[in-house]
């Protein structure tokens, strides 16, 4: 019998991902939020004695192969973004929304600069500010990621820590 | 259960490790083919996801087709047949064109231009980088596949497979900004490079002596050089030229002919560059 916590982890991870490969008309796609960065940040903070570093370096190396990038260049960005979450996440339970939101933008940012860094050394980085709209819209929309994951973490599964 | 303490290497010591394993990676993909088989397993894993994501769209074609009048697919059968039967006179032109090619080709005793075989294969629709111009086709090494294998469509050259996994492959556009294409003006066989620019509606042709014979209009072929692709395909039409006199060079944007955004169907090519005869040297 799978754990519940696992099985509900996996059903939103693949759901994220699926997500992120959607085909959205082309005025839309600078905007899409970074979904599997968003849910794997939930986990580790609702769950952060599962789900750490290495199932986001996992989730980064399936983001590399999705995107067509160099492998682990998602993967980087994935893994000190969840470290940091890992790291904080008992103060970051406790902080308001408005807080959290801030915090995953910079770390999305982050991220991205990082993505961005080894595509510039690959010789074809975006030239639009456009590129880091991710990051914000990623943080606009995680209240309610947040809102979505715990209604559902909370139906399907057994233990309530957060 | 739930530990108090971690067990195992603690967090930052596996972030550490996850960190270097990741700029490990990436220098190793960047410079040598071995972790391809990394990234055919992990696409195994995606593929039912691509695809499930493609079910939609690939429904609505099915749903055309099966509720289109059988007034409309008269006509359209019609229609065909008339394209068909015009084609089938041009290759027939063709095809006498080809025999006397061959013959003059060996009374130089040249190489012969071997056959061309091809496959249709679909892309799937699913949203890859907005930055990159990359398409998942749904073919791959079980049909022969393989790496920087030519994709065209009706109208021209779309790109080269970067990445071959079992049932789908990777394509890169010429348009993607990491692209170069050797070609020449049909015209005047003046020979350039197309280098993609990112946008899907031009390329770029850089180093063109201002005083080049190119005009606005000339169309761009593959001249074949560099070996992945067969001469002689249509590339792009050029679309706009700047010549300042303060620069060494004139500014040439070309369109593309493919369809890059709208074609479902692709081509792929299987082209066996021509071999330089063997000459004393290459002797054992």
């Amino acid at each position: 019998m799978i754990n519940p916590n696992t099985r509900i982890g996996v059903l939103t991870l693949i759901a994220a991902f699926m997500l992120a490969m959607m085909p959205l008309p082309d005025w839309a796609q600078a905007f899409r939020p970074d979904w599997v960065t968003l849910v794997l940040i939930y986990w580790t903070m609702a769950l952060p004695a599962s789900i750490g570093v290495t199932i986001a370096w996992f989730a980064g190396l399936m983001l590399d192969v999705s995107h067509g990038a160099l492998l682990g260049q998602h993967a980087l960005g994935l893994v000190l973004v969840i470290y940091i979450i890992h790291a904080q996440h008992q103060r970051l339970r406790v902080a308001s929304m408005l807080q959290q939101s801030i915090v995953i933008f910079f770390l999305l940012l982050m991220k991205q600069a990082l993505v961005l860094w080894v595509n510039g050394i690959m010789g074809h980085a975006p030239d639009t500010w456009l590129y880091f709209m991710p990051s914000l819209t990623s943080a606009l929309i995680w209240p309610w990621v947040h809102i979505i994951l715990r209604d559902l973490r909370r139906k399907f599964a057994y233990k309530t820590h957060y | 259960m739930q530990t108090l303490f971690l067990q195992g290497p603690s967090v930052t010591l596996r972030a550490l490790i996850l960190v270097i394993a990741s700029i490990a990676l990436m220098t190793v993909d960047h410079r040598w083919s071995q972790m391809e088989i990394v990234r055919n397993t992990l696409s195994h894993l995606l593929y039912p996801l691509q695809y499930t994501i493609d079910l939609p769209i690939r429904l609505y074609y099915w749903a055309d087709i099966t509720l289109s009048t059988h007034q409309a697919l008269l006509d359209e059968n019609r229609r065909l047949e008339e394209l068909y039967l015009q084609n089938r006179i041009r290759l027939q032109k063709m095809d006498i064109l080809e025999r006397e090619n061959l013959r003059l080709r060996e009374l130089l005793s040249a190489t012969p231009k071997s056959g061309e075989k091809v496959l249709i294969a679909e892309i799937i629709n699913v949203d890859i980088d907005p930055y990159r111009q990359l398409v998942i086709i749904n073919k791959g090494s079980n049909d022969d596949v393989y790496i920087s294998q030519p994709v065209i469509d009706a109208s021209g050259i779309m790109g080269q497979t970067v990445h071959v996994n079992a049932n789908s492959s990777t394509v890169m556009l010429i348009t993607d900004a990491s692209h170069a294409l050797p070609v020449q003006i049909d015209r005047n066989g003046l020979r350039a490079n197309a280098f993609g620019t990112g946008k899907i509606n031009y390329l770029d042709i850089p180093y063109i002596a201002q005083n080049a014979d190119i005009r606005v209009g000339d169309t761009l072929i593959t001249s074949g050089l560099g070996g992945h692709f067969p001469a002689n395909y249509p590339v792009a039409v050029v679309s706009h030229i700047e010549r300042s006199p303060d620069e060494a060079f004139a500014r040439i944007k070309a369109e593309p002919l493919a369809q890059l955004d709208r074609s479902r169907e692709v081509v792929l090519v299987w082209h066996n560059p021509p071999q330089p005869p063997p000459s004393e040297d290459d002797q054992p």
